[in-house]
């Protein structure tokens, strides 16, 4: 059970002459729920997009659950997903003509899963998040903590090796906020493996273990209050 | 981590999304954007009816003609008299109708003579220079029934018998008419009571009889038919035939042919002429045909304009919906499998235009058969064909939009807000 899920070596990532991540090594191990801090700007998204395969590292190499993903193609890295990675994004990216368990049962979609199955599963996944009262609910009809917890069944319904979830408070007011991250912990407590992007010092001081990006620099240093633009 | 996952991995491609899947995914698409679907199917739409009302119009006007051409028959052979070397008519002996229904082969004959001077006026107070373009007959034999013309009213002119043939010109005893159905549209005449009356040469005349159009002698369609004998003995006719319609034996219509001219006129070489009716509507047929092609044309182009629309629409929807795509991406969605769900949803579109298309143009077709009297017909190429056409459109339109879809790069549903 704890082995890596993530394993990022020397991982850099540049934007022409810009360097955006430097050397950056990281290792998630099966169960952990892990935080990542830092200024707007510092490299925390594009990290996350390197860590969950929707973006290829400059350089350096990165195994996700066993698997070193730096020569799988295209079609691979998309497979892996499907397998082991689920996304949480700020947005929630829900479809507004569909009901809550279609758009959880959307992430089944790619994994080779009946239409039935998919949708015995979404309202299971529903329930883990707490939203078993609001299954044939259609986006407008939610409020932002809802539409992210739906979003948050739909990134877990696979079951992945681990739940990327990039600021997904931070389209939220402070209760619903709480809300969702209180789910992403209650998933952890329950066997995910979390890796949240957050500006809430107080969930990122909770939790064991934090990171904090800055400039493309990884520091394991735990939050103290610096003062540092958020 | 499970063997299963590894396995997976390390074996590769698995199978895709089912196709269910994608027409469901497809059609959702297509639902969350209704109006913008609706405007763009509209293009094809019209295309397509175009198409399918130019082919059903066509082929339910062929319909008609072949129903036609199948009860008037193909054997029918015109006579009319030949033309001398100086370009004047030569005149048919009066005689001419009975040696034509002599000839070996010909199943019935009939004719009719142009009254030279003769005119039919509905009253008598019709100045007479109004002759509304309408001429007299003198009618040899039964020709409705040579024709297969119907009535509208009445019945054709009564066969004389001897006694009668001797008193017809008698003074103060009207003769009988028949009204072609131009002439009697001309005249106000719409049906026979007995009652009504027309003015010719100074008499009265009584109406028996009115012709539906003679699809295979239209020229007559404007005449007034009148007894050889009455119009010899009160219109001062001549007595000679300047028309002559011949039924012949299907299996010896090229025989009966080349024997006509000289059977019609035996003292004159080349004395008449010999025509078959029927080929003048086989030849509108074929003309209709090639009008069919141009107005096919057309509407391929409002087709290829629906075409383009539909790909514009499905960039513009591609462009929109890169969050969508991205989303997609990070939940397992291999490139194929993007392109496809655009493909279908493209497809789909152009579709949904082709399928209201071909309604579309069958009611009209059907309200425009029925309009003109013809047996509304839209053959099942024609839907088919637009179907099919709609297919390739739609797939054509979707190409490009569905490998932009494809290219958005994974990494969208995190970049947009
Ligand atoms: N596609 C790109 N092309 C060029 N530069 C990029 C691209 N994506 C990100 N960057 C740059 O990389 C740097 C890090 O961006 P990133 O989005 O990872 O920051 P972040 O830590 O997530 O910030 P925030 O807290 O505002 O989300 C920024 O300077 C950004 O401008
Ligand atoms: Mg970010």
């Amino acid at each position: 059970m704890n082995g890596p899920v993530l394993d990022l070596r020397q991982i850099s990532k540049s934007y022409g002459d810009t360097r955006v991540l430097h050397s950056i090594d990281l290792t998630v191990t099966a169960g952990e729920m892990l935080a990542i801090v830092g200024p707007s700007g510092s490299g925390k998204s594009t990290m996350l997009n390197i860590m969950g395969t929707l973006d290829r590292p400059t350089s350096g190499s990165l195994s996700v659950a066993g698997h070193s993903v730096d020569h799988l193609s295209d079609d691979g890295l998309a497979e892996l997903r499907a397998l082991h990675i689920g996304f949480v994004f700020q947005h929630f990216h829900l479809a507004a003509g569909a009901t809550a368990v279609e758009n959880v049962a959307d992430g089944l979609l790619y994994s080779g899963v009946e239409r039935a199955e998919r949708r015995r599963r979404a309202a299971e996944a529903l329930e883990r998040v707490g939203l078993s009262h609001r299954l044939t609910h259609r986006p407008p009809m939610l409020s932002g903590g809802e539409k992210q917890r739906v979003a948050i069944a739909r990134a877990i319904v696979r079951n992945p090796s681990v739940l990327l979830a990039d600021e997904p408070t931070g389209a939220l007011d402070s209760a619903s906020g709480a809300n969702v991250l209180a789910v992403l912990r209650e998933l952890n407590a329950d066997g995910t493996t979390v890796v949240v992007i957050t500006h809430d010092r107080d969930l990122a001081g909770a939790l064991p273990r934090s990171v904090r990006m800055l400039d493309g620099h990884l520091s394991p240093a735990p939050l103290e209050p610096t003062g540092l633009p958020r | 981590m499970t063997a299963a996952k590894v396995n997976r991995i390390a074996t590769g491609p698995r199978t895709g999304v089912r196709f269910g899947d994608l027409l469901r995914l497809g059609l959702f698409g297509l639902r969350t954007r209704p109006t913008r679907v609706l405007l763009s199917a509209l293009g094809i739409a019209i295309g397509i009816a175009a198409m399918v009302a130019v082919v059903g119009l066509g082929s339910s006007s062929r319909a008609q003609l072949t129903g036609v051409l199948d009860r008037l028959g193909t054997n029918v052979l015109a006579v009319s008299p030949g033309k001398s070397l100086t370009g004047d008519t030569i005149p048919l002996p009066a005689t001419a109708v009975g040696q034509v229904g002599r000839v070996p082969g010909v199943l019935e004959s009939a004719g009719t003579g142009l009254v030279v001077g003769a005119h039919v006026y509905r009253t008598d107070k019709i100045p007479t220079l109004q002759t509304k373009g309408l001429d007299v007959r003198a009618a040899f034999g039964d020709l409705p029934g040579v024709l297969r013309a119907r009535f509208v009213s009445g019945g054709w002119l009564r066969e004389p018998g001897p006694s009668e043939a001797a008193t017809a010109g008698s003074f103060g005893s009207p003769s009988e008419v028949v009204l072609g159905h131009g002439a009697a549209t001309a005249l106000g005449i719409d049906r026979v009571t007995g009652a009504e009356r027309v003015w010719i040469g100074g008499s009265w005349w009584s109406v028996v009889g009115i012709l539906e159009p003679l699809t295979l002698a239209p020229d007559l369609d404007s005449s007034a038919f009148v007894p050889v004998a009455a119009a010899t003995s009160r219109l001062g006719f001549d007595g000679a035939p300047t028309q002559i319609s011949a039924r012949a034996d299907p299996e010896r219509l090229d025989g009966v042919r080349t024997l006509l001219p000289r059977a019609a006129n035996p003292a004159v070489e080349a004395g008449a002429t010999v025509s078959r009716p029927s080929d003048a509507l086989e030849a509108q047929r074929a003309s209709e045909a090639s009008f069919t092609g141009l107005l096919l044309g057309l509407g391929l182009v409002a087709l290829l304009v629906g075409g383009i629309g539909v790909a514009n629409t499905m960039v513009i929807t591609v462009l929109e919906r890169r969050a969508e795509i991205g989303v997609r991406r990070a939940l397992g969605a291999r490139r194929r499998n993007i392109r496809d769900q655009f493909l279908i949803e493209s497809l789909l579109l152009a579709l949904l235009g082709g399928a209201c298309g071909v309604v579309l143009g069958a009611v009209v077709t059907v309200i425009f058969a029925v309009a003109q009297g013809w047996p509304p017909t839209v053959p099942v190429w024609a839907v088919a064909g637009g179907l099919g056409s709609t297919v390739v459109i739609g797939g054509l339109s979707g190409i490009y939009p569905a490998s932009r879809a494809a290219s958005v790069p994974p990494t969208s549903a995190l970049a947009a807000a």
